[in-house]
């Protein structure tokens, strides 16, 4: 199956730096772990490394312990091992300083329900000893804008649908310039208009200069906006690189069908095709670069076969996209809709 | 970096310099508290009581003392005594019970919203976090004992007049004095009031469910007034967190009598102090997964 996707955002070069330590890796770990008092092994030993500048899509189906991660990034829990460094700051010393230049959204919109979007962001605002107050009430504006909430600021935060209240999340985000955002499912409950509203949000964002680490259980968000992916499956870190490697790995494959494979067999390993699998009247091989299209391409195989006499009732080149990558990563697959 | 790449790429580099002192916080946390519904309908019970006890006594008397609370008494001689009533009436559970309302609601009730997370990756340091969500009970600890000291003063004034006291030991002292004794009145249940605050603030600590914190707390000051009525626990009676309350009468004396009044101080002061740090200690280590 096939994933539309639309042009990744180039893996821009590394930013400006954000201060002194904007050339280290915006998050990184070191065999964090996460055993609840349950028992349960939530996170078990991720050496997670997101690149200044990235857009990270922290990938994994729900409860794979993606959550848990970002809680334990943040200092909201503690890990059961492990080690981790926020913008160059090894956590949690650097807590105060690294925190500061963190924008994050932790599982889903929390706000306090009797009081205005406007007045929640205020609160927000006041609790940030790095805020000036002077501008607050002109930030608070821009934010509320910039998440196109400004005509519902003065609506009590009950009244609010789950698409506003996750926009006022990522308000709440942007009050402040930020070096690295964190975010958890931040299209969750979107409508697809919102949906796309926020990675366009998030595309810019990332453009202007922040690294952008979020986590989503969605492929097509990761292949959307995302310039690196880090796998989660129960617990474990299953993989973690630039997507366009990923891209690169998936290695496309012939497929000969046929009702006497063995001859199908000896013709592909004449054109040099390695990694030959048979599956009853299936033959699959891998292309690679053997056939190359100024050597007529793979359509030169097929003209091969039946001179060889090889009766072929199907032919065809398997390119497997990412979302096969990871069902072969993890063994499940991936919700691709949204 | 220059001022054309800031400008372009608003980085945290230009973040504005950490303000040592700000108070934002804190008034954040007091508009939160006083800007409730809730706590507004809370307060009007509270100061409906002086209310009442002003026009009961007005539409039943003259009566002869004796037989009632020491207080009641006195009130058609002196309108301060309304206030003195309405803090005695209301001490042993309206008083406790706004308190742990509030003390419940500080930490259990932002758990329990998600929007603890939320502060904690503004950041805010956890213990500043308790500071002021403490620092935010004793104010309302103080404000509620004084809304009902103020409405009974008040009401009193008006209905039964002012003018020199008699104090319980029947000295008669200037009215200005009177107020004073009972602004110091007011200051010594606010500190008892805010040692069930800290108590408060603990059980909020344990909990993502601000109303179970909130009842977890009034029963221990329950408990503790049902305790100190058994006499064969004579022994326990000390020990016990409102066990001084009711001395604040103490400070309507001439002079004062301080045999109850400093150890109800200690007593609050201790109550405060150890609850507070098994606040912090629980708090300051506690995985935050709600
Ligand atoms: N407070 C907790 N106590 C016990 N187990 C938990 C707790 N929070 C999460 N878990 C478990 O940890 C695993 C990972 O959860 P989570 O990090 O929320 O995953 P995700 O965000 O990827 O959906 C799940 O199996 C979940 O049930
Ligand atoms: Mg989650």
């Amino acid at each position: 199956m096939t994933v539309s996707s639309t042009p990744v955002a180039p893996a821009s070069q590394p930013h400006p730096p954000g201060g002194r330590h904007g050339h280290d890796p915006a998050v990184r770990t070191f065999g964090l772990t996460k055993r609840f008092r349950s028992g349960q092994v939530a996170v078990d030993g991720i050496d997670l490394d997101v690149p200044a500048g990235s857009v990270y899509g922290f990938l994994g189906p729900n409860g794979s312990g993606k959550t848990t991660t970002i809680r334990m990034l943040l200092g909201l829990v503690g890990p059961t091992s492990g080690q981790h460094e926020l913008l160059g700051h090894p956590m949690p010393a650097g807590a105060g300083t690294a925190l500061a230049r963190i924008g994050a959204l932790v599982e889903g919109p929390a706000f306090h329900p009797y009081l205005s979007g406007r007045a929640n962001l205020r609160r927000l605002d006041a609790a940030d000893r790095h805020a000036d107050p002077r501008t607050s009430a002109a930030r608070i504006d821009e934010a509320l804008e910039r998440v196109g909430l400004l005509a519902a600021a003065q609506k009590r935060y009950r009244a609010y649908s789950l698409g506003m209240r996750q926009r006022l999340a990522l308000a709440g985000v942007l009050l402040q310039p930020r070096d690295l955002l964190i975010l958890d499912e931040p299209t969750n409950g979107l409508d697809p208009q919102g949906t796309r509203e926020v990675r366009t949000l998030i595309t810019e964002l990332a453009r202007d200069g922040a690294t952008v680490m979020l986590s989503t259980h969605l492929l097509s968000e990761v292949e959307q906006i995302c310039t690196h992916v880090g796998v989660m499956h129960v617990g474990r870190l299953v993989a973690q690189a630039p997507l366009t490697q990923l891209r690169a790995d998936a290695t496309a494959r012939v497929r000969v069908e046929s009702r006497q494979p063995s001859l199908a067999v000896e013709t592909l390993r004449r054109f040099g095709l390695t990694e030959i699998l048979v599956e009853g009247e299936i033959v699959t091989a891998v292309l690679g670069d053997v056939v190359a299209d100024r050597d007529g391409g793979p359509e030169k195989l097929i003209s091969a076969l039946v001179e060889d006499g090889v009766p072929v009732r199907g032919f065809g080149v398997v390119t497997p996209d990412l979302e096969d990558v990871f069902v072969s990563l993890t063994g499940e697959g991936f919700d691709v809709s949204g | 970096m220059s001022a054309v790449e800031a400008a372009t790429h608003p980085t945290a580099a230009n973040l504005p310099a950490l303000r040592r002192i700000s108070t934002r916080f804190f008034r954040s946390e007091l508009l939160l508290i006083f800007g409730r519904r809730r706590n507004w309908a809370g307060m009007a019970v509270l100061a409906a009581v002086p209310l009442i006890i002003a026009i009961a006594v007005k539409v039943t008397a003259p009566r002869p003392g004796g037989g009632g609370p020491d207080f009641l008494s006195s009130i058609t001689s002196n309108g301060l005594f309304v206030a003195l009533a309405a803090l005695a009436v209301e001490l042993p559970l309206f008083l406790p019970l706004a308190v742990s309302a509030i003390a419940g609601d500080a930490v259990a009730g932002e758990a329990n919203l998600g929007t603890l997370r939320n502060l904690l990756a503004v950041p805010v340091h956890r213990t500043r976090l308790l500071a002021v969500k403490y620092a935010a009970i004793v104010v309302f600890a103080v404000a509620a004992t004084a809304l009902i000291a103020a409405v009974g003063a008040l009401a009193g004034l008006v209905l039964f007049g002012g003018g020199p006291l008699t104090l319980l030991s029947g000295v008669q002292v200037p009215f200005g004095t009177g107020l004073v004794r009972l602004v110091l009145v007011c200051g010594y249940i606010a500190a008892c009031l805010a040692a069930l605050g800290a108590v408060g603030l603990f059980v909020s600590t344990l909990t993502e469910q601000p109303i179970g914190a909130t009842i977890a707390t009034l029963i221990f000051a329950i408990t503790s007034h049902i305790l100190d009525a058994i006499p064969q626990l004579d022994w326990l009676h000390p020990y016990l967190i409102s066990h001084y309350w009711m001395a604040f009468g103490d400070l309507l004396r001439s002079p004062i009598a301080t045999t109850s009044i400093w150890p109800g101080l200690g007593s609050a002061a201790a109550y405060t102090l150890i609850f507070l740090a098994a606040a912090w200690a629980r708090f300051s280590s506690r995985d935050i997964t709600s």
